[in-house]
């Protein structure tokens, strides 16, 4: 079993992209299974079941959606394999930017659009500098010097990956991301994440409504930069 | 420069699904070769085409040959072993970075030396009314300011031994200079269009219809003394745009 993580920022064509890939994947004889994640909706399952392969929808509600999809790592891929299929695409929510939930024996793609600009690949963190594959987005929508300085900028912050123009609409780069995600590795027992999540618990993942400093407890860090421990 | 001596399109099918009339083209180096036909006939996609070095793998199924082989899958994504250079319809900027950094940039991108950023500002400034400055936000500039400055970092930047460029369009840029500056010296370039000008100025034009290819044009003695005379209502047009800018009075042309 392999297992694809895709990951990205909202609107950057994750599900379009993928959608040709699942399609390309599908005529070179793989099973592929997709497992979408969203926080609160979603209807990108039923593009997918149009091409007639198993597809679930995981809805994290008020659980983060990247540890809600670690957190299922294991009963996702218990899914694939009962419905027989040797690829598991997980499509993620593509919210924070500061999560990479890229497990290490994954293929890790990150998805970025070329119209959020060439300072973008530096603004997108752990998600893009730890992915295998960078997908780069609507370049159609800009010029070739544009599009050659945003891929200059993806392996300034990501010098050993590889980089796939594609285009949601056309199915442009999707040939290239199928065969990638053929030759990705397979899953193992024990898997760990490439690169460690946000700062600790915060009250407000326990449920702390009220703002302002006198109300939190936990690693915390000021305005200034200055991080410091409050609590028993 | 890499080299590209002949660029070969294999055809392939129509929109219909039938073989295209053309079933193969070489173009050779120093050769401008137009791509006619309406809105819809498959202009973009046959430049398109090009662009990715299609091996049968795109809807028009046609395959792309250099010098009669496929070429390799680095060449067709490391921008600087890429063989073309592209001037798209999509001539506005979305980077927010001044004219000089996003060119010093784009030169790192190509494995070319940063000053380099210069010249291509100084050319780009022969080529339009309104002047380029290097301290200019890219996001700011006019419509004929991006063409000129997208050509010029074509002709110095990229220098790729293959040009492909789907429409000039006539805003405040000089049209002969642009594709003079383009083809440069011993390239292959292909233009999509339908300005009469930029059409007269190729040796051969492919004729699109229904999404495939149905015949060649060699371009006649007639079309050519027709493309001098455009030549002169072209840079009429731009002397005019220039004397209406300075907010200066036309006088009768004799």
């Amino acid at each position: 079993m392999k297992l694809v993580v895709v990951a990205g920022t909202p609107g950057a064509g994750k599900t379009s992209v993928l959608i040709h890939t699942v399609e390309s994947l599908l005529r070179s004889g793989t099973k592929p299974a997709v497992v979408k994640i969203d926080c609160l909706w979603t209807e990108d399952d039923r593009r997918f079941e149009r091409l007639k392969v198993p597809v679930t929808v995981g809805l994290s509600k008020d659980m983060c959606p990247d540890h809600f999809s670690i957190y299922n790592v294991d009963d996702m891929l218990n899914w694939a394999e009962e419905k027989e299929a040797d690829i598991l695409l997980n499509e993620t929510a593509g919210l924070c930017l500061r999560c990479a939930p890229y497990p290490d024996n994954c293929l890790a793609v990150c998805v970025i659009d070329v119209t959020t600009g060439p300072n973008a690949p530096l603004k997108v963190g752990p998600l893009l500098t730890t992915a295998d594959v960078v997908v780069a987005t609507k370049g159609d929508m800009v010029s070739q010097a544009e599009r050659e300085v945003f891929r200059e900028r993806i392996l300034e912050a990501n010098p050993k990956c590889r980089i796939v123009e594609a285009n949601g609409l056309s199915g442009k780069g999707s040939a290239e991301l199928a065969e990638l995600i053929q030759k990705g590795p397979d899953v193992t027992e024990n898997m760990k994440l490439r690169h460690n999540p946000p700062l600790a618990i915060c009250t407000l993942c326990t449920g702390e409504l009220r703002v302002s400093k006198e109300h939190h407890r936990g690693v915390l860090r000021h305005l200034d930069g200055f991080l410091e421990y409050t609590g028993e | 420069m890499v080299k590209a001596s002949r660029l070969t399109i294999l055809g392939g099918v129509d929109k219909d699904g039938h073989h295209e009339t053309l079933n193969k083209i070489d173009i050779y180096q120093g050769e401008i070769v137009g791509i006619v036909g309406p809105t819809g006939s498959g202009k973009s996609s046959l430049i398109g085409d090009v662009e990715q070095f299609a091996r049968g793998d795109t809807p028009s199924r046609r395959t792309i040959l250099i010098d009669g082989e496929e070429p390799s899958a680095d060449m067709r994504s490391d921008p600087r072993k890429k063989l073309i250079a592209q001037l798209s319809q999509n001539m506005h900027f979305l980077a927010d970075m001044t004219v000089e950094d996003f060119l010093r940039m784009h030169a790192k991108s190509r494995g070319r030396p940063p000053q380099i950023a210069d010249r291509v500002i100084e050319l780009a400034n022969t080529l339009t009314g309104e002047p380029v400055h290097p301290t200019d936000h890219l996001t700011i500039l006019s419509g004929g300011q991006s063409r000129a400055l997208m050509t010029a970092d074509i002709a110095v930047i990229s220098d790729s031994p293959i040009v492909l460029i789907d429409e000039i369009e006539n805003a405040g840029i000089k049209k002969r200079e642009a594709l003079e500056m383009l083809a440069g010296e011993g390239k292959i370039v292909i233009v999509v269009t339908h300005d009469p000008m930029l059409a007269l100025m190729s040796s051969r034009r492919i004729v699109m219809k229904n999404g495939g290819m149905i015949r060649v044009i060699n371009t006649t003695e007639e079309e050519l003394k027709v493309c001098q005379d455009l030549d002169k209502v072209d840079n009429w047009l731009i002397n005019l745009r220039e004397v209406i800018r300075q907010g200066e009075v036309v006088e009768a042309t004799p």
